[in-house]
């Protein structure tokens, strides 16, 4: 009884609705980076495609990979390694800038 | 009826098939983390013949590819939803939705892959060799290698897809058995956020 109702879980059904609005959400991300990188900004250009990436990906992982809909474990988990790349590149371009 | 149960009861566990998928992911995502600071640390070393070297990509033909991935993803998570809801028709017509556009994709890398080819561009080509700078090398090996390996995670993408869809077709995966689809789906939207990154580092920042 137990394992059938374990096995039997519900999972969060995500309407077909929500996936459309994700991807014209992230189309415009798209089509607004490719923009914004065509203008002359110097330095900001690619500070700002970066931004409209991490945007991006923050959709597709929290929506697309039902990352909202899990258990605060595994949300943990993908931040976590999430920050130790920050860390990792922040270190290294901390001893290339200073050396 | 204990003999019966016995062989009908297979180990299954949707939540630890969903975790190792993630610990996988977390080793892909370090796997191209480390391509991704090898990048930034030869642009910021090489700025002018990077910014030279990104001119030769095709800006088009890269957005083209970010549309049909992001669409791709839209539709394998939809098909979760198909499965979900115990639709098998839709679930396997939005899986194969989703492989054609991934195949697309590969089409047009090959085209874009061959136009560089055809300009003598490939990693140790003679042209390459004698008329460009160490910082358009850097640049256009970085390309080959992390392209490269996102087009093989896409074709590892569609393997996975393509038997779960054979194994919906066949009933072994199901809205209670849901695992295999997801997490399919799961490794197919890491090759999109892949792709994410690559598409503003080497087509647009120029």
């Amino acid at each position: 009884m137990n394992l059938s109702v374990m096995s039997n879980e519900k999972h969060h059904i995500v309407p077909y609705r929500l996936y459309i609005i994700i991807l014209l959400a992230l189309l415009v991300l798209t089509f607004s980076s490719i923009g914004i990188t065509s203008i002359e900004l110097g330095k900001f250009t690619v500070a700002g495609a970066l931004l409209f990436a991490v945007i991006k990906s923050y959709l597709v992982l929290v929506y697309f990979m039902h990352l909202k809909y899990d258990k605060p474990y595994i949300k943990l988990m993908v931040a976590f390694v999430f920050a130790v790349f920050v860390v990792t590149i922040v270190i290294t371009f901390l001893d290339y800038l200073y050396r | 009826m204990e003999k019966s149960a016995h062989i009908e009861h297979e180990h299954y566990d949707a939540e630890a098939s969903k975790v190792g998928m993630w610990l996988f992911i977390f080793t892909e995502l370090l796997l191209f983390g480390g391509l991704f600071i090898i990048y930034s640390v030869y642009r910021f070393m090489n700025p002018d013949a990077f910014h030279l070297a990104a001119e030769e990509l095709d800006t088009f033909i890269g957005a083209l590819n970010t549309v049909l991935l992001l669409i791709s993803s839209m539709t394998i998570a939809m098909a979760t939803t198909s499965l979900q809801k115990n639709n098998k028709l839709h679930t396997l017509l939005l899986s194969t939705v989703t492989v054609i556009l991934g195949l697309v994709f590969l089409v047009n890398k090959y085209f874009e892959w061959g136009i560089k080819f055809s300009h003598g561009i490939w990693p140790g080509s003679p042209h390459m060799m004698e008329t460009m700078s160490q910082g358009e090398i850097l640049f256009f090996g970085l390309y080959f290698i992390m392209t490269g390996l996102h087009a093989l995670h896409i074709i590892i993408g569609l393997v996975i897809i393509a038997v779960a869809m054979v194994r919906v077709n066949k009933g072994t995966v199901h809205a209670n058995r849901a695992a295999l689809l997801e997490n399919a789906g799961l490794y197919w939207h890491l090759v999109d956020v892949i792709w994410i990154f690559l598409f503003p580092l080497f087509y647009l920042i120029t």
